[in-house]
């Protein structure tokens, strides 16, 4: 796991200055910390640093092919390497390292941008093709790692992170309006955008090809998760058991495949089925020793530790924990919006930074996580929320069907003291609209839709006749409207939630912080694939989420651990920023001036918010979005708008130059 | 979600049997298929909307507000009865689609 960056010169001119690329190379450093290796000639540059995961020795990038052709950079990893190398080999390709990277630059040589169908593995490459003077830059699957570019002055930047491209002095830093109007929708960016006017991000899934002369660079889409239509299978419909046992089989074989590291592999426990899942594969099913870490809180609403210590108990696990408290959250609040360079409606991502640095303190490079096993087998409360409605859409006069909205969100201590009336009067809105593919989604969009109204005046003048949904169908899947409403639901939680938001500002961003890699066993794409053919009703049997994986893991995840209702993975946000250990910045980011200098808020509107949560300090759901909707953005834009810092000067990275054309590599 | 059309009892009994074992006895144990299922705490009144919900979603059958009553819904007995009668027998066989 590593961080890269570089640029192509489109128009003649040197891409960027040796200085320029390490530069970026120093901004990226959290993500590896241990090397820095560059390859340039006068058309493109390419740099990577590096944190060594596979052939810790050999491993240094940039990596070229025989003849010094192609010279490629990679963030992540290509798991089925061995396999990979051997083929490879045998079609007479000479490696040069052990490492998982160099099957790539020889691959691509073989069957260029079809490679990508090769590879499992979780990755974001940039290479530069000599023979067609053509940059590719490429991201796995369903987004792991991050990739973004932009393109500025004759040339176009790439880097991991955006702060790297920010570091370059023909970047600028604007705020992308309609991004954040789409956060305030969606709970994060659409894919391909960022919050930052001009720099876009490779999507998940797609590369990316820029040749010199070229106006825009061409994105193709190679992989998307998708279902088949209602009523259709390409094969009889089995029992629930097979489906159980094959999914057993790719979870242990996608497991194992992660477990490939020349380093030890720790694993992350939430308390939850799909941690817990993987945790015990790894003991039953795998020789290798396990440490496992968990984040636990002081507030008991958050806190899991009870089912962690259980589940480490019965796996015999060497259990660390680390404790968040509500003021720990406020404390590291900066670092994260650092980290993600996006505002955010959450503050979840928070408490996962904690946990990697835990994980770096105790010595570990790597963990296993569950991600993606709610979103690819059933265990959201939203699939649950439009099955009910759709229920009660049926007959939307029923007296009777609104009472199975007290199964909906069960786990929220609101739930409870929210009286029926008022429940469905919330659910009710848009009840009827169940033509439409997204219905599972539209009350949430809606609902945090009303967020927009503390955005300043010029802000919704500017947004006054923006709509973002023609954005959002533009990047849906044309087969959409005929999936089964569950597939619709899953599909659009992978595209709009989990690739844009979890695997990057409570995934990669939060991980790499502390340089940790993480792997996820459930994105797998066999898996993801196998999961998408196992009948919908059996992936949710009636409001039982997550049916088929339980039985598929039945024997080596405890009975309390797998019958627990589901409890999603949440963080305090009030008490955090509100309470008598608030921290400083709140009041003077919230403050009227700030807030009109910023001028993305109505500055009476936020001094508003902020005083009720200061009065008292239980705000609804609503409020605390509102809350930390405006707090990150306003941090968000004093670090990367109003200011950006210059990268630390104290602490310069050790570059490498590789390659035989080092035109452009002689020191500055 | 998919619908089965079944006009022989046996397979919407078992289809019935297996949803109650594995959603309300989370597969621990087994139901008689004349024991009252409130009777023996195995629904309660949202439990029972499950059962509705189910029967829509898997059987194909519509359900209005007046027919969850005891009489249809509190044994395995009484629900396959109730959607036997419910299923359009001139329906063609195969698969429909509900939802949308």
């Amino acid at each position: 796991m590593c961080g890269i960056a570089g640029a192509l010169s489109l128009n003649g001119a040197p891409p960027v200055e040796p200085a320029g690329l390490e530069r970026m190379l120093a901004l990226l450093r959290h993500r590896g910390p241990e090397m820095a290796g560059v390859f340039s000639n006068e058309m493109a540059a390419l740099g990577q640093a590096r944190l060594s995961i596979i052939d810790l020795a050999g491993g240094l990038q940039p990596i070229g092919n025989e003849d010094g052709t192609h010279w490629v950079v990679v963030n992540g990893e290509v798991f089925n390497y061995v396999e990979l190398t051997t083929q490879l080999r045998a079609r007479g390709h000479r490696f040069r390292t052990r490492s998982d990277s160099e099957v790539i630059v020889h691959l691509y040589e073989d069957v260029g941008p079809a490679l990508l169908d090769e590879l499992n593995g979780q990755y974001a490459f940039a290479l530069w093709d000599g023979r067609h003077r053509r940059l590719v830059l490429a991201r796995d699957r369903v987004g792991i790692h991050p990739l973004f570019y932009t393109v500025v002055g004759g040339a176009l930047l790439f880097a991991s992170e955006i702060k790297a491209l920010l570091s370059d002095p023909r970047v600028s830093r604007r705020v992308d309006l309609m991004a954040l109007d789409q956060l305030f929708t969606y709970w994060s960016a659409l894919p391909g955008r960022t919050m930052f006017e001009g720099i876009r991000e490779v999507p998940a899934g797609h590369y990316l090809v820029a040749e010199p002369g070229m106006a825009e660079p061409v994105l193709t889409q190679y992989w998307s998760p998708g279902y088949q239509p209602r009523g259709f299978r390409s094969g009889p419909e089995l029992e629930e058991e097979a489906y159980a046992e094959r999914l057993r089989e790719l979870l242990v074989d996608a497991t194992r495949l992660r477990l490939r590291a020349d380093v030890p592999v720790g694993a992350y426990l939430s308390g939850g089925l799909d941690s817990s899942a993987i945790a015990a594969i790894v003991r039953h099913h795998t020789g290798t020793p396990l440490e496992t870490f968990s984040v636990v809180f002081d507030d008991p609403t958050f806190d899991e530790r009870s089912f962690q210590e259980r589940m480490a108990k019965a796996l015999g696990t060497e259990h660390h924990v680390v404790e968040c408290r509500q003021h720990d959250i406020g404390r590291v609040f900066p670092d994260v919006i650092w980290h993600t360079e996006t505002p955010m409606l959450r503050t979840a991502p928070a408490p996962l930074f904690l946990l990697s640095d835990l994980v770096h303190r105790r010595g570990l490079k790597v963990v296993l996580t569950g991600e993606g096993a709610d979103e690819f087998l059933a265990g959201y409360d939203v699939f649950k929320e439009a099955l009910v409605r759709r229920f009660w859409a049926r007959r939307p006069d029923s007296r009777l069907r609104p009472a199975l909205l007290r199964r909906l969100y069960d786990w929220l201590p609101d739930m409870e003291r929210t009286n029926q009336a008022y429940l469905e009067a919330f659910f009710r809105q848009g009840l009827t609209e169940t033509a439409d593919p997204v219905y599972s989604h539209l009350l949430r969009w809606r609902n945090t839709s009303r967020l927009k109204m503390l955005f300043s005046a010029e802000t919704r003048h500017a947004l006054a006749s923006y709509d973002s949904r023609p954005e959002l169908d533009s990047l849906l899947d044309p087969g959409l409207a005929s999936w089964d409403p569950l597939s619709q639901a899953q599909y659009l939680e992978v595209r709009t939630f989990l690739t844009p938001y979890l695997l990057s500002s409570q995934g990669d961003r939060m991980l790499m912080a502390h340089a940790v890699e993480g792997r996820f066993p459930f994105l797998d794409h066999r898996l993801i694939e196998f999961a998408a053919t196992i009948p919908a009703h059996m992936r949710m049997l009636g409001l039982n989420e997550k049916r088929v994986l339980k039985r598929a893991v039945r024997d080596i995840v405890p009975t309390e651990i797998r019958r627990r209702p589901k409890q999603p993975y949440r963080a305090p946000i009030s008490g955090a920023f509100c309470g008598p250990e608030a921290p400083e910045y709140v009041q003077e980011l919230l403050a009227p001036q700030a807030v009109a200098a910023a001028n993305l808020f109505d500055p009476k509107a936020i001094s508003r918010l902020l005083a009720k949560c200061q009065a008292a300090p239980h705000l609804g759901e609503n409020d605390n979005m509102a809350l930390v909707g405006a707090l990150s953005a306003q941090l968000w834009h004093q670090t990367f708008i109003a200011g950006f810092p210059e990268p630390c000067s104290g602490t310069p990275v050790e570059v490498v130059r590789v390659g035989a054309d080092v035109s452009l590599a002689a020191p500055a | 979600m998919r619908v089965i059309k079944i006009t022989d009892s046996a397979a919407i009994r078992r289809q019935i049997h297996d949803y109650i074992v594995a959603n309300f006895l989370f597969d621990t144990g087994d139901v008689k298929d004349d024991a009252s299922l409130m009777g023996e705490g195995v629904l309660d009144s949202t439990g029972v909307l499950e059962m509705v919900l189910f029967v829509e979603e898997r059987l194909g059958v519509s359900v209005s507000d007046e027919e969850v009553l005891p009489e249809n819904f509190d044994s395995i007995d009484s629900l396959v009865a109730f959607v036997a009668a419910k299923q359009p027998t001139a329906a063609p066989a195969g698969n429909l689609s509900s939802g949308a």
